[in-house]
Protein backbone atom coordinates (compact mmCIF):
# COMPACT_ATOMS: atom_id res chain seq x y z
CA UNK A 1 0.00 0.00 0.00
CA UNK A 2 1.44 3.37 -1.23
CA UNK A 3 0.52 6.86 -0.37
CA UNK A 4 -2.47 8.37 -2.25
CA UNK A 5 -2.60 12.21 -2.95
CA UNK A 6 -6.17 11.30 -5.03
CA UNK A 7 -7.44 9.43 -2.08
CA UNK A 8 -5.83 12.45 0.44
CA UNK A 9 -7.69 15.32 -1.35
CA UNK A 10 -11.07 13.77 -1.32
CA UNK A 11 -10.88 12.86 2.53
CA UNK A 12 -9.34 16.68 3.35
CA UNK A 13 -12.65 18.65 3.61
CA UNK A 14 -13.67 16.07 6.24
CA UNK A 15 -10.81 16.34 8.13
CA UNK A 16 -10.67 20.15 7.81
CA UNK A 17 -14.79 20.19 9.69
CA UNK A 18 -13.14 17.99 12.43
CA UNK A 19 -10.22 20.36 12.82
CA UNK A 20 -13.11 23.24 13.47
CA UNK A 21 -14.66 20.94 15.94
CA UNK A 22 -11.17 20.46 17.88
CA UNK A 23 -10.58 23.93 18.06
CA UNK A 24 -14.02 25.17 19.34
CA UNK A 25 -13.65 23.00 21.87
CA UNK A 26 -10.45 23.89 22.71
CA UNK A 27 -11.34 27.20 22.59
CA UNK A 28 -14.16 27.35 24.78
CA UNK A 29 -12.84 24.45 27.21
CA UNK A 30 -9.70 27.24 27.57
CA UNK A 31 -12.49 29.73 28.18
CA UNK A 32 -13.90 27.70 31.37
CA UNK A 33 -10.26 26.53 32.66
CA UNK A 34 -9.51 30.58 32.70
CA UNK A 35 -12.33 31.31 34.49
CA UNK A 36 -12.70 28.21 37.15
CA UNK A 37 -8.77 28.33 37.60
CA UNK A 38 -9.07 32.08 38.40
CA UNK A 39 -11.58 30.96 41.00
CA UNK A 40 -9.37 28.22 42.53
CA UNK A 41 -6.35 30.18 42.68
CA UNK A 42 -8.61 33.15 44.56
CA UNK A 43 -10.26 30.19 46.72
CA UNK A 44 -6.36 29.08 47.32
CA UNK A 45 -6.02 32.81 49.37
CA UNK A 46 -9.07 32.44 51.38
CA UNK A 47 -8.73 33.02 55.24
CA UNK A 48 -10.74 30.16 56.14
CA UNK A 49 -8.51 26.59 56.79
CA UNK A 50 -11.51 24.29 55.48
CA UNK A 51 -12.07 26.53 52.56
CA UNK A 52 -8.13 26.49 51.83
CA UNK A 53 -7.59 22.75 52.10
CA UNK A 54 -10.69 21.74 50.33
CA UNK A 55 -9.75 23.32 47.40
CA UNK A 56 -6.09 22.17 47.76
CA UNK A 57 -7.32 18.69 47.84
CA UNK A 58 -9.55 18.91 45.36
CA UNK A 59 -7.38 20.77 42.59
CA UNK A 60 -4.83 17.87 43.26
CA UNK A 61 -6.85 15.28 42.98
CA UNK A 62 -8.54 16.31 39.45
CA UNK A 63 -4.76 17.41 38.38
CA UNK A 64 -3.28 13.53 39.34
CA UNK A 65 -6.28 11.85 37.31
CA UNK A 66 -6.45 11.10 34.12
CA UNK A 67 -8.61 13.33 31.68
CA UNK A 68 -10.09 10.49 29.39
CA UNK A 69 -11.56 9.16 32.96
CA UNK A 70 -12.67 12.98 34.44
CA UNK A 71 -14.70 12.63 30.49
CA UNK A 72 -16.04 9.20 30.82
CA UNK A 73 -17.37 9.98 34.30
CA UNK A 74 -18.91 13.36 33.42
CA UNK A 75 -20.59 11.60 30.43
CA UNK A 76 -22.13 8.87 31.98
CA UNK A 77 -22.22 10.28 35.68
CA UNK A 78 -23.62 13.54 35.00
CA UNK A 79 -27.01 12.06 32.81
CA UNK A 80 -27.34 9.77 36.04
CA UNK A 81 -27.80 13.07 38.07
CA UNK A 82 -30.26 14.39 35.90
CA UNK A 83 -27.92 17.09 33.72
CA UNK A 84 -27.71 15.76 29.95
CA UNK A 85 -25.45 17.78 27.92
CA UNK A 86 -24.39 17.14 24.12
CA UNK A 87 -21.16 15.20 23.61
CA UNK A 88 -19.49 18.54 22.75
CA UNK A 89 -20.90 20.32 25.99
CA UNK A 90 -19.72 17.88 28.05
CA UNK A 91 -15.93 17.89 26.64
CA UNK A 92 -15.77 21.71 27.16
CA UNK A 93 -16.55 20.68 30.80
CA UNK A 94 -14.56 18.16 31.11
CA UNK A 95 -11.64 19.34 29.42
CA UNK A 96 -12.02 23.07 30.74
CA UNK A 97 -12.63 21.50 34.54
CA UNK A 98 -9.04 19.54 33.96
CA UNK A 99 -7.50 22.23 32.76
CA UNK A 100 -8.63 24.51 35.63
CA UNK A 101 -6.21 22.69 37.59
CA UNK A 102 -3.41 23.90 35.79
CA UNK A 103 -4.11 27.65 35.64
CA UNK A 104 -5.05 28.01 38.89
CA UNK A 105 -1.17 26.65 40.01
CA UNK A 106 -0.30 29.49 37.25
CA UNK A 107 -2.39 32.30 38.48
CA UNK A 108 -1.18 31.34 41.95
CA UNK A 109 2.33 31.60 41.35
CA UNK A 110 1.14 35.31 39.63
CA UNK A 111 -0.55 36.43 42.84
CA UNK A 112 2.33 35.52 45.62
CA UNK A 113 4.54 37.85 42.97
CA UNK A 114 2.86 40.59 44.04
CA UNK A 115 4.75 43.04 46.32
CA UNK A 116 2.95 42.65 49.80
CA UNK A 117 3.05 46.36 49.81
CA UNK A 118 0.32 46.44 47.15
CA UNK A 119 -1.53 43.87 49.87
CA UNK A 120 -0.76 46.67 52.28
CA UNK A 121 -1.40 49.62 50.66
CA UNK A 122 -4.82 48.39 50.05
CA UNK A 123 -5.64 47.32 53.13
CA UNK A 124 -4.38 51.24 54.17
CA UNK A 125 -6.99 52.38 51.79
CA UNK A 126 -9.40 50.26 53.38
CA UNK A 127 -10.52 49.17 49.98
CA UNK A 128 -13.85 46.54 49.64
CA UNK A 129 -12.27 42.98 48.96
CA UNK A 130 -13.65 43.42 45.41
CA UNK A 131 -11.83 46.18 44.67
CA UNK A 132 -8.92 44.40 46.54
CA UNK A 133 -8.84 41.72 43.57
CA UNK A 134 -10.13 43.48 40.63
CA UNK A 135 -8.74 46.52 40.84
CA UNK A 136 -5.21 45.78 42.26
CA UNK A 137 -3.85 42.33 42.89
CA UNK A 138 -5.47 40.60 39.64
CA UNK A 139 -4.86 42.95 36.76
CA UNK A 140 -0.96 42.78 37.98
CA UNK A 141 -0.98 38.87 38.62
CA UNK A 142 -2.72 38.25 35.54
CA UNK A 143 -0.35 39.90 33.03
CA UNK A 144 2.68 38.94 34.40
CA UNK A 145 1.20 35.11 34.04
CA UNK A 146 -0.14 35.33 30.46
CA UNK A 147 2.39 33.85 28.54
CA UNK A 148 2.45 30.79 30.93
CA UNK A 149 -0.88 30.61 30.50
CA UNK A 150 -1.06 30.23 26.71
CA UNK A 151 1.07 27.29 27.09
CA UNK A 152 -1.94 25.08 28.18
CA UNK A 153 -3.91 26.52 25.41
CA UNK A 154 -1.46 23.88 23.66
CA UNK A 155 -1.54 21.50 25.67
CA UNK A 156 -5.13 21.79 25.23
CA UNK A 157 -5.20 21.67 21.74
CA UNK A 158 -3.32 17.94 22.04
CA UNK A 159 -5.60 16.87 24.33
CA UNK A 160 -8.99 17.55 22.24
CA UNK A 161 -8.20 13.85 20.92
CA UNK A 162 -9.05 12.19 23.88
CA UNK A 163 -13.14 13.78 23.14
CA UNK A 164 -13.38 11.39 20.63
CA UNK A 165 -13.95 8.79 23.10
CA UNK A 166 -17.13 10.30 24.24
CA UNK A 167 -18.08 10.62 20.73
CA UNK A 168 -17.12 14.60 19.92
CA UNK A 169 -16.59 14.42 15.89
CA UNK A 170 -13.74 15.88 16.30
CA UNK A 171 -10.58 15.35 14.10
CA UNK A 172 -9.09 11.94 14.86
CA UNK A 173 -12.77 11.01 15.13
CA UNK A 174 -13.40 12.07 11.25
CA UNK A 175 -10.20 10.58 10.18
CA UNK A 176 -10.72 7.17 12.11
CA UNK A 177 -14.47 7.12 10.69
CA UNK A 178 -13.18 7.71 7.47
CA UNK A 179 -10.25 4.92 7.80
CA UNK A 180 -13.16 2.20 8.96
CA UNK A 181 -15.53 3.05 5.81
CA UNK A 182 -12.26 3.17 3.07
CA UNK A 183 -10.02 0.91 5.21
CA UNK A 184 -7.36 3.28 4.34
CA UNK A 185 -5.64 4.88 7.87
CA UNK A 186 -2.91 5.53 6.42
CA UNK A 187 -3.47 8.73 4.94
CA UNK A 188 -5.73 10.31 7.32
CA UNK A 189 -4.24 9.50 10.59
CA UNK A 190 -1.15 11.32 8.71
CA UNK A 191 -3.06 13.96 7.56
CA UNK A 192 -4.20 14.47 11.18
CA UNK A 193 -0.55 14.33 12.79
CA UNK A 194 0.32 16.90 10.17
CA UNK A 195 -2.20 19.10 11.01
CA UNK A 196 -2.01 18.20 14.49
CA UNK A 197 1.96 19.70 14.23
CA UNK A 198 1.09 22.29 11.85
CA UNK A 199 -1.63 24.16 14.04
CA UNK A 200 0.59 23.60 17.52
CA UNK A 201 3.84 25.27 16.01
CA UNK A 202 1.61 27.86 14.24
CA UNK A 203 0.09 28.62 17.70
CA UNK A 204 3.74 28.45 19.23
CA UNK A 205 5.27 30.77 17.54
CA UNK A 206 2.12 33.20 18.15
CA UNK A 207 2.84 32.74 21.99
CA UNK A 208 6.17 33.76 21.40
CA UNK A 209 5.29 36.84 20.34
CA UNK A 210 3.19 37.26 23.02
CA UNK A 211 5.61 36.35 25.62
CA UNK A 212 7.85 39.13 23.65
CA UNK A 213 4.89 41.78 24.37
CA UNK A 214 4.03 41.22 27.85
CA UNK A 215 7.33 38.92 29.61
CA UNK A 216 9.52 42.38 30.29
CA UNK A 217 7.34 44.22 32.18
CA UNK B 1 -20.73 -0.06 45.28
CA UNK B 2 -20.01 -3.27 46.68
CA UNK B 3 -20.67 -4.62 43.40
CA UNK B 4 -17.65 -3.03 42.30
CA UNK B 5 -15.81 -3.09 45.34
CA UNK B 6 -16.04 -7.15 45.28
CA UNK B 7 -14.38 -7.24 41.41
CA UNK B 8 -10.95 -5.87 42.79
CA UNK B 9 -8.49 -8.64 41.05
CA UNK B 10 -9.69 -6.94 37.81
CA UNK B 11 -9.05 -3.64 38.67
CA UNK B 12 -5.94 -4.31 40.44
CA UNK B 13 -4.92 -6.53 37.11
CA UNK B 14 -5.60 -3.52 35.36
CA UNK B 15 -3.86 -1.24 37.67
CA UNK B 16 -0.62 -3.33 37.02
CA UNK B 17 -1.25 -2.88 33.36
CA UNK B 18 -1.05 1.06 34.32
CA UNK B 19 1.99 0.69 36.01
CA UNK B 20 3.75 -1.36 33.58
CA UNK B 21 2.91 0.91 30.80
CA UNK B 22 3.76 3.74 33.30
CA UNK B 23 7.65 1.98 34.04
CA UNK B 24 8.41 0.77 30.29
CA UNK B 25 7.18 4.93 29.08
CA UNK B 26 8.66 6.40 31.51
CA UNK B 27 12.20 4.57 30.87
CA UNK B 28 12.05 5.13 26.99
CA UNK B 29 11.28 8.73 27.82
CA UNK B 30 14.12 9.36 29.87
CA UNK B 31 17.02 7.48 27.54
CA UNK B 32 15.32 10.43 24.64
CA UNK B 33 15.35 12.58 26.48
CA UNK B 34 18.67 12.65 27.67
CA UNK B 35 19.92 11.92 23.92
CA UNK B 36 18.11 14.37 22.59
CA UNK B 37 18.78 17.25 25.64
CA UNK B 38 22.23 16.57 24.99
CA UNK B 39 22.01 16.93 21.99
CA UNK B 40 20.40 20.15 21.89
CA UNK B 41 23.07 21.29 23.57
CA UNK B 42 26.04 19.99 21.37
CA UNK B 43 28.34 22.60 20.18
CA UNK B 44 27.41 21.23 16.57
CA UNK B 45 24.67 23.52 14.52
CA UNK B 46 23.57 20.00 12.56
CA UNK B 47 23.41 17.81 16.23
CA UNK B 48 21.32 20.50 17.86
CA UNK B 49 19.02 20.85 14.70
CA UNK B 50 18.58 17.28 15.13
CA UNK B 51 18.02 17.77 18.62
CA UNK B 52 15.08 20.33 17.83
CA UNK B 53 13.64 18.94 15.04
CA UNK B 54 12.49 15.82 17.53
CA UNK B 55 11.76 17.99 20.27
CA UNK B 56 9.21 19.92 17.83
CA UNK B 57 7.89 17.48 16.43
CA UNK B 58 6.46 14.83 19.03
CA UNK B 59 5.86 17.97 21.51
CA UNK B 60 3.28 19.29 18.90
CA UNK B 61 1.91 15.71 18.22
CA UNK B 62 -0.65 14.75 20.17
CA UNK B 63 -0.21 11.12 21.90
CA UNK B 64 -3.16 9.51 20.78
CA UNK B 65 -2.79 11.23 17.56
CA UNK B 66 0.69 9.32 17.76
CA UNK B 67 -0.55 6.51 18.93
CA UNK B 68 -3.60 5.85 16.45
CA UNK B 69 -0.86 6.30 13.26
CA UNK B 70 1.56 3.35 15.27
CA UNK B 71 -1.26 1.70 15.74
CA UNK B 72 -3.48 1.81 12.48
CA UNK B 73 -1.55 3.55 9.76
CA UNK B 74 1.39 1.96 10.30
CA UNK B 75 0.57 -1.94 9.86
CA UNK B 76 -0.51 -0.78 6.50
CA UNK B 77 3.36 0.13 4.89
CA UNK B 78 4.36 -2.66 6.62
CA UNK B 79 5.22 -2.14 10.33
CA UNK B 80 2.99 -4.19 12.70
CA UNK B 81 3.63 -3.59 16.26
CA UNK B 82 1.71 -5.17 19.23
CA UNK B 83 -0.61 -2.62 21.16
CA UNK B 84 1.70 -2.66 24.24
CA UNK B 85 4.50 -1.75 22.32
CA UNK B 86 2.62 1.13 20.45
CA UNK B 87 1.30 2.28 23.48
CA UNK B 88 5.20 2.55 25.50
CA UNK B 89 6.28 3.78 21.67
CA UNK B 90 4.18 6.94 21.81
CA UNK B 91 4.23 7.75 25.43
CA UNK B 92 7.79 7.71 25.66
CA UNK B 93 8.34 9.36 22.31
CA UNK B 94 5.65 12.47 23.29
CA UNK B 95 7.20 12.53 27.09
CA UNK B 96 10.68 12.10 25.87
CA UNK B 97 10.35 15.32 23.92
CA UNK B 98 9.16 17.75 26.88
CA UNK B 99 12.03 15.53 28.73
CA UNK B 100 14.46 16.56 26.56
CA UNK B 101 13.94 20.37 26.68
CA UNK B 102 13.98 19.78 30.67
CA UNK B 103 17.47 17.65 30.58
CA UNK B 104 18.61 20.64 27.72
CA UNK B 105 17.62 23.73 30.18
CA UNK B 106 19.20 21.89 33.23
CA UNK B 107 22.47 21.62 31.89
CA UNK B 108 22.57 24.66 30.89
CA UNK B 109 21.26 26.32 34.05
CA UNK B 110 24.65 24.67 35.47
CA UNK B 111 26.84 27.64 36.57
CA UNK B 112 29.50 28.86 33.65
CA UNK B 113 32.10 28.55 36.18
CA UNK B 114 31.86 24.78 36.61
CA UNK B 115 31.93 24.07 32.35
CA UNK B 116 35.23 26.30 32.63
CA UNK B 117 36.15 24.54 35.60
CA UNK B 118 36.53 21.49 34.13
CA UNK B 119 38.32 22.63 30.95
CA UNK B 120 41.26 24.14 33.15
CA UNK B 121 41.34 20.68 34.63
CA UNK B 122 41.93 19.56 31.03
CA UNK B 123 38.56 17.01 31.48
CA UNK B 124 37.83 14.92 28.45
CA UNK B 125 34.04 15.50 27.37
CA UNK B 126 32.91 12.71 28.58
CA UNK B 127 34.55 13.34 32.00
CA UNK B 128 33.14 16.91 31.83
CA UNK B 129 29.64 15.60 31.94
CA UNK B 130 30.49 12.61 33.77
CA UNK B 131 31.55 13.91 36.50
CA UNK B 132 30.48 17.54 36.93
CA UNK B 133 27.57 18.88 34.68
CA UNK B 134 25.29 16.33 35.18
CA UNK B 135 25.45 15.40 38.95
CA UNK B 136 24.34 18.97 39.56
CA UNK B 137 22.35 19.02 36.42
CA UNK B 138 19.97 16.12 37.85
CA UNK B 139 19.38 17.84 40.74
CA UNK B 140 17.71 20.21 38.69
CA UNK B 141 15.83 17.96 36.00
CA UNK B 142 14.12 16.01 39.33
CA UNK B 143 11.18 18.11 39.92
CA UNK B 144 9.94 18.52 36.02
CA UNK B 145 10.86 14.90 35.26
CA UNK B 146 8.35 13.98 38.55
CA UNK B 147 5.63 16.33 37.25
CA UNK B 148 6.46 14.47 33.61
CA UNK B 149 6.20 11.09 35.42
CA UNK B 150 2.61 12.24 36.41
CA UNK B 151 1.13 13.50 33.24
CA UNK B 152 2.72 10.53 31.66
CA UNK B 153 0.92 7.98 33.99
CA UNK B 154 -2.08 9.82 33.29
CA UNK B 155 -1.94 9.87 29.76
CA UNK B 156 -1.32 6.04 29.94
CA UNK B 157 -5.15 6.27 30.24
CA UNK B 158 -5.49 6.57 26.32
CA UNK B 159 -4.25 3.27 25.69
CA UNK B 160 -7.28 1.61 26.51
CA UNK B 161 -8.63 3.50 23.12
CA UNK B 162 -6.46 0.69 21.42
CA UNK B 163 -7.61 -1.95 23.20
CA UNK B 164 -4.89 -2.43 25.65
CA UNK B 165 -6.58 -3.50 29.16
CA UNK B 166 -5.24 -1.05 31.35
CA UNK B 167 -7.28 0.14 34.19
CA UNK B 168 -9.38 2.16 32.42
CA UNK B 169 -10.59 -0.12 29.91
CA UNK B 170 -11.16 -2.49 32.70
CA UNK B 171 -13.52 0.19 33.96
CA UNK B 172 -15.27 -0.11 30.76
CA UNK B 173 -15.84 -3.80 31.17
CA UNK B 174 -17.26 -3.44 34.61
CA UNK B 175 -19.26 -0.96 33.64
CA UNK B 176 -20.77 -2.98 31.08
CA UNK B 177 -21.11 -5.98 33.48
CA UNK B 178 -22.52 -4.07 36.86
CA UNK B 179 -23.98 -0.94 35.43
CA UNK B 180 -23.06 0.94 37.86
CA UNK B 181 -21.20 3.84 35.74
CA UNK B 182 -20.83 6.32 38.68
CA UNK B 183 -19.35 4.07 41.54
CA UNK B 184 -16.53 1.98 38.63
CA UNK B 185 -15.58 5.87 37.84
CA UNK B 186 -14.98 7.12 41.23
CA UNK B 187 -13.47 4.11 42.23
CA UNK B 188 -10.99 4.26 39.37
CA UNK B 189 -10.12 7.93 40.38
CA UNK B 190 -9.20 7.01 43.29
CA UNK B 191 -6.80 4.33 42.43
CA UNK B 192 -5.12 6.80 39.78
CA UNK B 193 -4.96 9.63 42.79
CA UNK B 194 -3.05 6.91 44.93
CA UNK B 195 -0.84 6.21 41.88
CA UNK B 196 -0.20 9.54 41.14
CA UNK B 197 0.57 10.10 44.97
CA UNK B 198 3.40 7.18 45.52
CA UNK B 199 4.76 8.56 42.79
CA UNK B 200 5.15 11.66 43.79
CA UNK B 201 6.50 10.54 47.22
CA UNK B 202 8.80 8.49 45.38
CA UNK B 203 10.60 11.71 43.06
CA UNK B 204 10.48 13.72 46.74
CA UNK B 205 12.43 10.71 47.94
CA UNK B 206 14.38 11.38 45.10
CA UNK B 207 15.44 14.59 44.98
CA UNK B 208 16.32 14.54 48.77
CA UNK B 209 18.90 12.05 47.72
CA UNK B 210 20.10 14.06 44.98
CA UNK B 211 20.32 17.21 47.26
CA UNK B 212 22.45 15.14 50.11
CA UNK B 213 24.39 13.79 47.12
CA UNK B 214 25.44 17.32 46.38
CA UNK B 215 25.97 18.35 50.10
CA UNK B 216 23.00 20.54 49.89
CA UNK B 217 21.22 19.32 52.63
CA UNK B 218 23.04 17.25 55.94
CA UNK B 219 22.91 13.23 55.38
CA UNK B 220 21.59 10.88 57.81
CA UNK B 221 25.56 10.74 59.49
CA UNK B 222 26.07 14.21 59.24
CA UNK B 223 22.62 14.87 60.85
CA UNK B 224 23.27 12.60 63.52
CA UNK B 225 26.69 14.34 64.74
CA UNK B 226 24.90 17.35 64.36
CA UNK B 227 22.50 16.19 66.93
CA UNK B 228 25.06 14.87 69.25
CA UNK B 229 26.56 18.47 69.10
CA UNK B 230 23.61 19.71 69.81
CA UNK B 231 23.22 17.85 72.84
CA UNK B 232 26.80 18.27 74.10
CA UNK B 233 26.30 21.75 74.51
Amino acid sequence: MIWDWHFAGKILPDLLRGLVVTVEATLLGYAVALVLGLLWAVLRRSPSRVVNQVVRWVVEFIRSTPLLVQLFFLFFALPSIGLTFSALVTGVIGLGVHYSSYTSEVYRAGIADVPAGQWEATTALNLPRRRVWFGVVLPQAVRKVIPTLGNYLIAMFKDSPLLLAITVPEMLHSAYDVGAKSLRFLEPMTIVGVLFVIVSVLSSLLLRRLEFRYGNN
Amino acid sequence: MSDVLSSYPLLLRGAWVTIQLTVYGSALALVLAFVFGLMGGARSAWVRAVGRVYVEFFRGTATLVLMYWLFYALPLIGFRFAPMFAAVLALGLNVGAYGAEVVRGAVKAVPKAQFEATIALNMRPWQRLRRVLLPQAVALMLPPFGNLLIELMKGSAVVSLISIADLMLRAQQLRQSTGQTTAVFLVILVIYFVIAQVLQLLVRYMERRADIMLGRRPGRAARSALDTLGAAK
